[in-house]
């Protein structure tokens, strides 16, 4: 199976800082991963990186085997590469209803037409209503996206991200700000939206990334750490050092990283 | 406008959407007024006035589809009006001459053809950025051309411009435009077609889009699209329809010059679509034909009417952003349930206070201008309708008196309007 | 020949000052705010304006002093009941206010004082030829528009680098945020360097305009210019609109000074010129009608090329 997504031997800097420095990671197809790291380690940088927002200062990206390195984000958005942001990043003065729209547009091969008219694309309109009930802002779809509630406009920032039927998603810290029950049901929704699709979500809620997560990758300035399943990252003693700074007394139980 | 407001409009209009007939019945209507407009208004003078308005709002609209649809702000949008305009004088010229068989219903095609290719040329490398970045450049681009007009001698015709005679062209149908009314009716025809297929760009995937890069061109990117490659689209299009206009000013008017595409007409149209409203599309519309309307009309009162355009322009950007379609449209709730008796008194006392500001401040105004232009011996002018003595104090602290005691009653009424329409905005209780 | 360039040369480095004090301000104004002040040129006129009318009630001298604090002071009203208001819209509406402001500037000009130019008059001090060379001299008031010109950069390169008000301002043209978590007041910075920028444009005005005219187009001739000096040189770099201002200023006066036809002056360097090709309206114009295209040309250029300029390091 090939992976998903390959990062080989990745650096970034920025002028004389390097952030990124030799990030090799496989993401298998498929699986539900999570990307974790103290504060400053990088993981929004790296999302950046492999979504081509910031090209890489040396190194290569893969996206289901194909190499991505230097492409625009639109053009590894087409490839079926999808993000959302950590600050949420919609259209505000679209509404609901066309926000979830626009990003169906290039999926079902509309480009850059002027010559259809996209109220009577029944298609769109369709996968649209449905993605916006499984967001649970059907009720909502009319009013200009800038207006909805911070929760809302995060479950909508999903929404844009999965509705195109990218299969390898990219989530950065989807449930930040978020009460017990708002995460909970966004967790749900995440579940429901990745069936059959590969995630890399940036989290710092630790029970969501125990909740979700098929393994766990981790990140400390700009180094990956530790890639592995869930319950020997809680053993790892260094992963443990990098988040509470000091060696653990060996094994037992990991004190709660949130 | 604010975002609740619009969410207000917004949510009220989404539940009157309906039917076929309906939504084409604007257009229906549009297109019975333009027909029956010359029989209503029967004065001699209206015509022209009014073959200006339908000119101004076929670039106004085009001017929109950058501004308001695309956030892209242009300081050269003329540039593409004048030069369609000069390639359909020229191609006017040919036709007359026999070298093309171009008649005249088809010109401001020819001139949209014209701001298309140019469009096209400018458009490669002014899109790559939005923002100021993209106003200088078409700033840049704007002056260039005015500049270089007075190169190309035999395409601007130097000085004097390019002249043409539309009833030289071949014949269509019969008919050979000689009279200004039968060029407005080619220009209302011109203008409900332009602006019924730029309604359409806005509703294609393309025209989608170029609201979504406007709100958002990282995001834009991220659902697979280049932004600078949508907005390159927009900006051709805009340039097309500019000259559809500049196609239709050359029949109208029958001459070009440079100043057609310079600083001051591209100037104009901003003011024009910004005073009307650039979040809807009809706004432009309200402006195109307000602007011309005070254009005209002042011109023929005041020698200081540009000073009233710009106090009125720099007012809506201060105070009212959204534009008198965008005020308007903060009213549809209001309507909607039915209470905008409710606002007529308060909008009354704030639009007395505000008749009561301006009349002084338009005084002191035509004062100055008046001692400014007007020979030593003169004494007196004629203002609202009563002789006045310039040159004596008393219309002075008249006139300033009137001013200040306007402008602190609007201060003080203009709250209470606010809250009148917010009351009458209130959802209807179930 | 000889004689040609050594006055073009003087004459563009007076040019190029000038412009420098125009565009000193404005490329403040656009660094600190992101606001390219469409206004700022209409500022230049008022200080012209009112140095003439302070010039004929008081004197020149005292019109040099009072002229620039009067644009001051409206510049500094304009900042804050206006751009201050728009501010929060977004940069294309701050654009649009003072596109605004300046047409209103315009238009209140020709109210006030009329159409036809104003003979705003060189001192009589000043109005002798500072020295002859072969068959052209120099005037006296040049010299001394270069020597305040000279003065303002002095003055503003010591203010910005030497004093703690000079660094705070370098530090909120890039960072306003955190000089605020600082615990200035950030908003009066801006205010006071419009206020300065706007003096700098006023001050340029009143020495400006006995020497190139004192009418109501005078804003719409230089403005586009000192906007092509500012992209150039890069936002918000004073180093920057210094090096695009002398460049433009001396290109500029020598552009003006050739009267050779481009065809000749391309044929001179050995390009082939067709003399009958459709392009031929143009090869037999002089370099001097192509002057005024070229600061656009290279606007354009840049903003494709380099869109930071060339000493810059944002781009809005």
């Amino acid at each position: 199976m090939t992976a998903a997504i390959e990062l080989m031997d990745v650096r970034k800097a920025f002028g004389p800082t390097p952030i990124i420095r030799g990030v090799s990671l496989t993401i298998e197809a498929g699986s539900r991963q999570a990307l974790i790291g103290p504060n400053g380690a990088g993981k929004s940088t790296l999302f950046n990186l492999i979504t081509g927002k910031y090209p890489v200062s040396a190194g290569r990206i893969r996206l289901k085997g194909e190499d991505v390195t230097g492409r625009r984000p639109h053009e590894i958005n087409r490839r079926g590469l999808s993000r959302s942001f950590q600050v949420t990043n919609i259209f505000p003065w679209l509404s609901v209803f066309e926000n979830v729209r626009c990003s169906l547009l290039w999926p079902l091969g509309y480009g850059y037409s002027f010559w259809h008219r996209v109220d009577a694309a029944r298609e769109a309109r369709e996968r649209t209503e449905r993605v916006l009930e499984q967001l649970n802002l059907a009720g909502r779809r009319h009013l200009p996206a800038g207006v909805l509630s911070y929760a809302e406009q995060r479950a909508l920032e999903i929404g844009i991200t999965i509705a195109g039927g990218a299969d390898v998603i990219l989530l950065d810290e989807p449930t930040s700000g978020m009460s017990r029950s708002e995460t909970e049901q966004v967790v749900q929704l995440i579940r429901q939206v990745t069936v059959g699709k590969t995630l890399l979500m940036v989290e710092h809620d630790m029970s969501v990334v125990f909740d979700l997560a098929d393994r766990i990758a981790v990140l400390v300035y700009g180094q990956i750490i530790a890639h592995d399943a869930p319950e020997r990252i809680r053993a790892n003693a260094a992963v443990q050092e990098a988040y509470l700074g000091l060696p653990q007394d060996g094994g037992g139980q990991a004190p709660a990283l949130r | 406008m604010s975002l609740p407001a619009a969410a207000r409009s917004l949510d009220v209009t989404a539940a009157g959407r309906a039917g076929w007939l309906r939504r084409y019945a604007l257009w229906l209507g549009a297109a019975a007024l333009l027909m029956a407009l010359p029989h209503v208004v029967r004065t001699s003078a209206a015509i022209p006035v009014m073959n200006q308005m339908g000119i101004a709002i076929v670039f106004a609209l085009s001017y929109n589809m950058l501004l308001g649809q695309g956030g892209m702000l242009s300081f050269g949008h003329a540039v593409y009006f004048g030069l369609g305009g000069f390639v359909a004088a020229h191609v006017l010229n040919l036709a007359g001459r026999g070298v093309v068989w171009v008649p005249v219903p088809l010109l401001p095609l020819v001139g949209g053809l014209g701001g298309l290719g140019f469009a096209v040329l400018y458009g490669s490398f002014s899109t790559r950025r939005a923002g100021t970045v993209f106003a200088m450049i078409s700033l840049g681009v704007g002056e260039m051309m005015a500049a270089s007009s007075l190169i190309f001698d035999k395409f601007f015709g130097g000085e004097e411009g390019i002249t043409a005679n539309r009833t030289k062209a071949p014949l269509l149908l019969g008919l050979s435009f000689s009279t200004d009314r039968q060029v407005y009716y080619l220009i209302a025809f011109w203008v409900l077609v332009a602006a019924a297929l730029m309604y359409a760009f806005s509703r294609t995937p393309v025209g989608r889009l170029a609201n979504a890069v406007r709100d958002n061109p990282e995001r834009a990117e991220f659902v697979g699209y280049s932004a600078p490659l949508v907005r390159f689209v927009s900006f051709c299009a805009a340039g097309f329809f500019a000259g559809v206009a500049g196609g239709l000013f050359a029949v109208n008017y029958e001459i070009l010059t440079a100043a057609n595409m310079g600083l001051a007409a591209s100037g104009a149209v901003l003011l024009m679509t910004y005073i009307g409203g650039i979040g809807s599309f009809v706004g432009p519309v309200l402006g195109a034909i307000l602007f011309t309307f005070l254009q005209s009309m002042l011109s023929d009162y005041t020698g200081i009417w540009l000073l009233y355009l710009g106090l009125l322009f720099l007012a809506t950007v201060l105070f009212v952003p959204m534009g008198l379609a965008g005020v308007l449209m903060m009213h549809a709730p209001a309507w909607r349930a039915g209470r905008v008796a409710h606002l007529v008194p308060a909008y009354v006392a704030v639009a007395l206070a505000a008749l009561v500001a301006v009349a002084g401040v338009v005084g002191l105004l035509e004062m100055i201008h008046f001692l400014v232009t007007a020979p030593a011996a003169a004494a007196t002018k004629r203002l609202f309708w009563t002789t006045i003595a310039v040159r004596t104090p008393v219309p002075w602290l008249a006139f300033t008196a009137l001013a200040v005691a306007g402008a602190l009653a609007a201060r003080r009424v203009g709250p209470r309007a606010a809250a009148a329409l917010a009351q009458a905005s209130r959802p209807p209780a179930s | 020949m000889f004689e040609l360039i050594f006055f073009s040369l003087l004459n563009g480095l007076v040019f190029g000052l000038l412009l420098f004090m125009l565009s000193s301000g404005l490329t403040l104004i656009f660094g600190m705010m992101g606001v390219l002040n469409f206004a700022h040129a209409g500022f230049y006129m008022l200080g012209a304006y009112f140095g003439y009318a302070v010039s004929r009630a008081l004197g020149f001298w005292p019109a040099i002093v009072v002229a620039p604090v009067l644009v001051a002071v409206l510049g500094v009203g304009v900042e804050r009941y206006g751009l201050r208001r728009v501010h929060r819209f977004g940069h294309v509406p701050e654009l649009i206010f003072t596109f605004g402001v300046a047409i209103v500037i315009e238009e209140m000009v020709q109210l006030v004082w009329g159409r036809p130019a104003k003979s705003f008059e060189i001192p009589r001090v000043l109005d002798f030829a500072l020295f002859r060379f072969s068959h052209g001299s120099f005037p006296a008031y040049k010299a001394f528009m270069l020597v305040i010109s000279i003065a303002i950069f002095l003055f503003l390169f010591a203010a910005f680098t030497r004093t703690r008000a000079g660094l705070i301002i370098q530090a909120s043209l890039t960072h306003p945020g955190m000089v605020a978590m600082l615990g200035h007041n950030v908003p009066r910075v801006f205010m006071v360097v419009f206020g300065i920028g706007s003096a700098l444009a006023g001050l340029a005005g009143v020495i400006a305009g006995p020497v190139l005219g004192t009418f109501p187009g005078m804003a719409q001739v230089l403005g586009s210019i000192v906007f092509v000096v500012v992209v150039i040189g890069g936002l918000g770099s004073l180093t920057g609109a210094l090096v695009a201002s002398l460049l433009i200023g001396i290109l500029q006066t020598f552009a003006v000074a050739l009267n050779v036809s481009v065809g000749s002056a391309l044929a001179s360097i050995g390009v082939p010129v067709d003399a009958t090709g459709p392009l031929h309206d143009l090869w037999r114009v002089t370099v001097a009608q192509v002057a005024p295209i070229m600061p656009y040309l290279l606007l354009v250029l840049i903003l494709i090329v380099r869109p930071t300029g060339l000493f810059g390091t944002r781009e809005t």
